[in-house]
């Protein structure tokens, strides 16, 4: 994506913003339903128990997903639903954390440096986004998800980068490793370069984490892989593992008050399990088919909190 | 740099991972059915939540009278605040981890990564800690 597209994209947002502040309101739930209230911890959790499913098939964390459709569609206040949305992705990572540790997937040595910048970029994300009035969340919630979108489409995946040799901070850290690539039956040796932009990168991806209580695997990887140099592999599994991370801002969110039993725990299972099924019919799917389905998700929700922040579509 | 095999802390901290996730999840799942089925009185009645999580947060604590950071440790006689101990209890085992992890970067004489793991633990720690509040 060329510099001046990226331009165009923040002054759209920036408009898009100041319109919402000016004109959006306080969004508005309605305030009648007239299904028991036992109807919607199930409805979310047969919800979120198809996300977990079409996340695995989509490659995608659940948080992407999660925080802008159980925002959009569901009853609840977004204060809510962010702070379930972190608790999803907390839970996914801590789920798959130790088989990709053991496997030697997941590299703790690249991973600690990340996750510190990570961590503090997450606690200040949470803060400004329970700070901030509603309808502004929801519009650049809408404007991330767009672009996460645009991110998505358009970004390459390189599966062994050419590296020429580690940067000064990756060489005093001793950052770098050897894997066994079962498909080409070799070991391949890695190692990164350009942490330092890759370390301002991480605090940024940790700010919008923490604001909109979504998972970001979506960020992870294309700066682990495609910037730092890191084999593909390598760079979604270490992904998922600094996904933990989001627990200094989901303590944000459960210190604030904003957690709720009844959205968190049916959507953690329900993700969780999904997961499970999704790993299992993963040989079988078609990924083209999925990955599309992702992208129209994405498009349709991000709008959706795009025209709610805007006051548009309540 | 890391060899073939994971090095030792990657497995420490993958076996405590492991445990905690497990020990986690069973908690959620059993204090989620205390509450569901109403083995516990609620502090807030499952039938009127919905009413409640569509309010914005400062509203939300307004009306229902719940304070912020910790206070919940001392409500765990209701069902709704029985389940924030294994929530809690998830978001704790990071922490647990990377504390676990600082004795055997010393053993190895590896400073830098022991100081790195002690300052995520924290920085975790202060995030857990209620100093940092938004809302009311």
């Amino acid at each position: 994506m060329g510099r001046r597209q990226i331009l165009a994209m923040f002054a759209m947002g920036l408009i898009l913003c100041i319109i919402s502040l000016a004109f959006g309101g306080e969004a508005q739930i309605p305030t009648n339903s007239s299904l028991p209230w036992w109807a919607w911890p199930l409805i979310l959790f047969g919800f979120t128990f198809v996300l977990g499913i079409v996340a695995v098939l989509g490659g995608v964390g659940g948080g992407v997903l999660y925080v802008p459709i159980v925002g959009g569609f569901f009853p609840f206040n977004l204060d809510f639903v962010r702070g379930a949305g972190l608790f999803t992705a907390l839970t996914g990572a801590l789920s798959a954390g130790p088989g990709l540790l053991r496997r030697g997937l997941a590299d703790l040595r690249l991973a600690i440096p990340l996750s510190v910048v990570t961590s503090v970029g997450a606690i200040v994300g949470a803060m400004i986004g329970l700070a901030l009035p509603k309808n502004l969340v929801n519009t650049l919630l809408g404007v991330t998800i767009l672009g996460i979108m645009i991110i998505m489409l358009r970004a390459k995946k390189s599966e062994f980068p050419e590296v020429k040799g580690p940067d000064p901070i990756a060489k005093a850290l001793g950052i770098g490793g050897i894997y066994v690539e079962p498909s080409l039956g070799k070991e391949i040796h890695w190692t990164v370069h350009r942490t330092p932009i890759a370390l301002v990168l991480f605090a940024i991806i940790g700010i919008l984490g923490g604001m909109f209580g979504l998972g970001a695997g979506w960020a992870n990887v294309p700066v682990l892989n495609l910037l730092m140099g890191v084999p593909l592999k390598v760079a979604v599994s270490t992904s998922v593992f600094l996904l933990s991370i989001t627990t200094s801002a989901a303590f944000i969110y459960l210190n604030s008050g904003a957690i709720s039993p009844m959205i968190v725990i049916p959507s953690i299972i329900g993700i969780m399990l999904g997961a499970v099924v999704g790993v299992k019919i993963l040989e079988v799917a078609r990924p083209k088919v999925i990955r599309i389905m992702v992208l129209g998700l994405l498009f349709l929700s991000g709008l959706r909190a795009l025209l709610k922040g805007l006051g548009i579509w309540n | 740099m890391a060899g073939l095999k994971p090095t030792e802390e990657q497995l420490a901290y993958a076996s405590l991972l492991d445990l905690g996730r497990k020990i986690g999840f069973i908690g959620l799942v059993i204090t989620f059915i205390i509450y569901l089925f109403q083995l516990l009185p609620s502090y807030i009645p499952p039938n009127e939540l919905l009413s409640y999580l569509k309010l914005n947060l400062h509203d939300y604590l307004e009306k229902t009278g719940i304070q912020q950071g910790w206070f919940w440790i001392t409500m765990l006689r209701y069902g709704d605040f029985l389940t924030f101990l294994p929530i809690c209890f998830l978001a704790f085992v990071t922490i647990f981890c990377f504390l676990r992890i600082i004795p055997i970067f010393l053993k190895k004489g590896d400073k830098v990564y022991a100081f790195l793991s002690l300052l995520q633990a924290l920085i975790l720690l202060l995030a857990a800690s209620g100093f940092l509040k938004v809302g009311h």
